[in-house]
């Protein structure tokens, strides 16, 4: 070891703001580890977050997993690598490359390094954690799951992590098996003694306990969408499996197994059928939707791309139905175990002819789980298909969550229903009529009166629910729900504005991308750049939204898609000219770091200054 | 053209059901279909079924496809929730909503286009599933609103209007309900109301799902000599293998001493199917000797009609789901949404 490079990693520790990317292969059970690492920095009460980068395979291909540790809290992806774990020989030439210079590579020392490999900036530390594996367990598969255990020991004594918080994790994970606990006793030791007795303070990174997350919690946004569907009293649930949106139905189903049992028959207060296809999934939905439950169906946009038929008939029988869309990148099978927002034109007008949804981007999972509530409300009320668009890094990665909260007043809206005295006191009830003005008309459910029956159709029908080829009735009705649509615009969770003081420029987003931007927004300002703020939290777009993008110079909105598709529905749907609207575009597959959106903002903010000059 | 709705002038001396209803109550409005329809001699079948049942109009859900046959539900029970959906969609909306309230009766009409093509993977889904609804699939081996098309249901040698013959082999939807363990299959013909009826009645009655598949004749474009499923072929190929004879619950069995060889199947709610077997020996209740029996009457160009196979008790959808034996959209919301307090509880543990 180079007695200088140690002297000098002494001379700036950085305590809680740095990068731990663990390289490794999927199927050997690093995922638990490297979920131990993230969760017991977030019990020292540190801000910090985990992303999974994994491929589409069970079995043998590279995966990676990031940890971002901020004390400010900017929790985005950031690729500069502090300390790397490069577990995956297949990939060092590339994990060692990222790492950046003065950081440091922990690597498995039972077999030596490639000379190609070696950088002279780097940190190169190896624990022969095979070998001590291989001297401590019996059987292979142990071998293989003990050594991730290993890892996690000696990068807790590499980043001073408390090791009781870690023993104390285990203990709750293997009460009820003592063997269990005991290897990982064995193998977290292993690590934790050999990093301790060879790099004891070399890091120039470190961790110390803060005093945050006492009122946050680790959930993932699908966990959280499943939980509000609990909670908003959805009794079926339809799907085909897809990633990234397979762990919604999971979690409900885990929930309601627990929540949702008939406290005297134990029999189930739900219905989930996994449907043959995503076109029978929403057409289960939305014949639960007809039949006056709440129903649901999680997917992703090759999902959607089956259901757009059913999505035009929901839109114009106007049937209720919930969707979650997490989002992945496409088009066609695309990467599917990888983020993207590219499914915007996919459902803001989804399905033939005249159609318009409405549409709901949460940002976190805490969000997911308001909105959840929130689109079952929505649905009901305008009787119509909402959205929630999550993508795969809000879906599944676990994020620190200021805690949920329910309110025991909450009453579901379920819109205009009939009831059976309500229909007899009518004359006559028809199923499309305006009768309040609001482009809202009743509905009544089947089984309740003869009064209320009516033939839902996707075929034209007039404002009496009668079966028309007359263009003015059909015309009548269209027109009528547009209005209904347009009118739901201001009844969405409102956009997310803030704003700086005479600042000229928004930088306008979505979903996923708020921690990055808003990370982006405080680099720019210490370079003199301020920038307001503005994220669409649904569409139709509020009329805030339209305030926002009137009154700025420049909009430069961030997204994660190649056509700019926020930007371009914003042109069609608000009424800001199109010359105010610019992009900064990153639709790699990675969840978005600030890096790219300081970078893109810099080169529009010099694209403006030149055509101004 | 907009739906025409009939009269309401009803004879004073109708014959009313126990809940006071006359067969007129049952009906829907004026079918627009072409005079001589197989569909509407179903549609009056159907009529007869309910009415005979006492079923009250508004506890039953109907439902629908696209093309000809799904257009019949606006014929009838003018007074139940209809659902006009998609082409080969029908079965998943009708799954959603029997998920949703398991307590009203449904039944779902389609055709050989619309279950056999476009459809084919829902239906057979469907009954897979075992949802508990009537499955009408009525079947004329052509497309009619897009003007004689051959479906997937025509016979091998059957001959279309202009005189192309169609050489694949047809899809039995009879034998595919069979072969995927379907709970009830029966197929009629639209020409015969007297074997049709007990059919759609025990088919109602069902619990599980129910297939009658009725051949029913395209007077427009399949009745013309060469066509396996015109009238006239249908009268002369269509061979009953069991007579069938449907008493509900509580209906005062009369001893019918001529069906001397009837064997009797009780339903779930204990309403009786009795057979007397026309061809020796067939048994309802086998299905392998029931599927063997099809294929060979089959091979003799022959169309076994009546109640093909019957297992009485069966595990439909909300049993395999497990759900409770109230309609779901009963549940009141306070069941349903666990509280602050559990959502405190559950979060103590995602730490």
């Amino acid at each position: 070891m180079d007695q200088d490079f140690r002297d000098r990693t002494n001379d700036f520790v950085v305590i809680n703001d740095f990068v731990v990317k663990v390289a490794t292969v999927n199927g050997t059970g690093s995922a638990s580890a490297n979920g131990m690492l993230m969760q017991a920095m977030f019990r020292m009460g540190v801000p910090v977050s985990g992303k999974n980068v994994f491929p589409s395979n069970i079995q043998g291909l590279p995966t990676w997993y990031e940890i971002r540790v901020n004390k400010h809290g900017h929790l985005a992806r950031s690729p500069n690598v502090d300390l790397m774990l490069a577990m995956n020989p297949k990939t060092y030439e590339q994990d060692i490359a990222e790492v950046r210079p003065g950081g440091a590579v922990l690597y498995d020392s039972s077999w030596s390094l490639d000379e190609e490999v070696l950088r002279a900036d780097v940190l190169f530390l190896g624990v022969p954690l095979s070998h001590m594996c291989v001297e401590n367990f019996k059987g292979s598969r142990e071998r293989i799951l003990m050594k991730n255990i290993a890892y996690v020991g000696a990068v807790a004594a590499l980043l001073s992590i408390d090791i009781e918080v870690i023993e104390e994790m285990l203990a709750e994970k293997f009460s009820a098996k003592q063997h269990l606990m005991d290897s990982n006793e064995v193998a977290i030791h292993l690590g934790y003694d050999y990093a301790k007795e060879h790099f004891d303070g070399l890091l120039r990174i470190r961790i110390e306990a803060m005093d945050g997350n006492r009122d946050s919690v680790l959930m993932t946004g699908n966990m959280a969408a499943a939980l509000g569907c609990v909670y908003a009293g959805a009794t079926v649930a339809a799907w085909y499996p897809i990633t990234p949106a397979t762990s919604v139905m999971d979690s409900f189903r885990g929930f309601c197994s627990k929540l949702r049992k008939d406290p005297e028959t134990g029999k189930n207060l739900y219905c989930i059928i996994q449907a043959e296809d995503e076109l029978a999934a929403i057409g289960m939905v939305l014949g639960a939707g007809w039949m006056g439950a709440r129903a649901f169906t999680p997917t992703s946009g090759a999902g959607l791309s089956l259901m757009n038929e059913f999505l035009g008939l929901a839109y114009y029988a106007e049937i209720p139905a919930v969707i979650f869309d997490v989002q992945r990148t496409g088009p066609s099978t695309g990467m599917p175990t990888r983020t993207q927002q590219g499914d915007l034109f996919t459902v803001a007008f989804a399905s033939h002819g005249d159609t318009k949804h409405v549409l709901l981007f949460p940002a976190d999972p805490r969000e997911c789980f308001y909105f959840s509530v929130a689109a079952f409300d929505l649905a009901e009320r305008f009787q119509t298909p909402v959205f929630v668009l999550s993508d795969l890094d809000i879906g599944m990665n676990d994020w620190v969550c200021e805690k949920l909260e329910w309110d025991d007043a909450y009453v579901p809206d379920r819109g205009k229903v009939l009831s059976a005295e309500e229909l007899q006191e009518m004359e006559t009830f028809y199923r499309y009529l305006d009768v309040d003005g609001d482009g809202i008309p009743a509905r009544t459910l089947p089984g309740v009166d003869p009064k209320g029956a009516y033939f839902t159709r996707g075929s034209g029908h007039d404002r009496f629910g009668r079966y028309t080829e007359d263009g003015d009735l059909y015309q009548d009705v269209v027109d009528r729900i547009a209005r209904k649509i347009e009118g739901a615009a201001e009844a969405l969770p409102a956009p997310e504005i803030r704003l700086a003081d005479d600042a000229t420029i928004g930088l306008v987003t979505m979903g996923g991308c708020r921690g990055a931007v808003l990370e982006a927004i405080d680099v720019l300002e210490e370079e003199g750049i301020t920038l307001d703020f503005l994220r669409v939290t649904g569409f139709p777009f509020s009329a805030a939204v339209d305030e926002f993008l009137l009154s700025h110079d420049v909009n430069i909105v961030v997204e994660q898609n190649r056509d700019g598709q926020l930007r371009r529905l914003l042109v069609l749907e608000t009424s800001v000219p199109k010359s105010k609207l610019a992009s900064v575009l990153d639709y790699k597959g990675s969840p978005l770091s600030a890096e790219v959106v300081v970078r893109g903002v810099r080169e529009q903010l010099a694209l403006v200054a030149v055509q101004a000059g | 053209m907009t739906q025409t709705a009939k009269p309401s002038v009803r004879h004073p001396r109708s014959k009313q059901n126990k809940l006071g209803l006359t067969q007129r109550d049952y009906e829907g409005t004026q079918s627009t279909l072409c005079a001589g329809c197989g569909h509407d001699s179903i549609t009056a079948a159907i009529v007869q079924a309910f009415f005979e049942l006492d079923m009250p109009p508004h506890r039953v859900a109907k439902l629908s496809g696209i093309g000809c046959s799904s257009k019949t539900p606006t014929y009838f029970l003018s007074e139940a929730h209809g659902f006009n959906s998609l082409h080969g969609r029908m079965p998943s909306i009708a799954t959603g909503a029997n998920a949703a309230n398991g307590g009203l009766s449904y039944i779902g009409v389609s055709g050989d286009g619309d279950s056999l093509s476009i459809g084919l993977g829902q239906f057979c889904h469907a009954m897979r599933r075992n949802v508990n609804m009537l499955y009408v699939l009525e079947n004329n081996g052509v497309y009619g609103l897009t003007k004689g098309q051959f479906s997937a249901s025509a016979d091998v040698g059957s001959k279309a209007k202009r005189g192309e013959e169609n050489l694949m082999s047809p899809i039995d939807p009879a034998s595919l309900a069979l072969s995927l363990g379907a709970s009830f299959v029966a197929r009629g013909f639209s020409g015969d109301k007297k074997q049709l009826v007990p059919l759609i009645k025990a088919g109602l009655t069902h619990k599980g799902f129910a297939l009658v598949d009725i051949i029913s004749p395209c007077v427009t474009f399949n009745d013309h000599e060469g066509s396996t499923k015109s009238y006239a072929y249908t009268r002369e190929h269509g061979h009953e293998v069991v007579e069938t004879d449907f008493v509900p619950l509580l209906h005062e069995i009369k001893a019918q001493q001529d069906h001397g060889a009837a064997t009797a199947v009780t339903m779930h709610d204990g309403s009786v199917v009795r057979f007397r077997s026309v061809d020796e020996g067939y048994d309802p209740t086998n299905r392998d000797a029931a599927y063997a029996h099809l294929k060979q009457l089959q091979a003799k160009a022959e169309v076994a009609t009546g109640l093909l196979y019957i297992q009485p008790t069966s595990l439909d959808l909300h049993a395999f789901e497990n759900t409770v034996s109230e309609p779901l959209v009963d549940v009141p919301f306070e069941k349903l949404c666990p509280g602050s307090e559990v959502l405190a509880e559950l979060q103590s543990r995602w730490r």
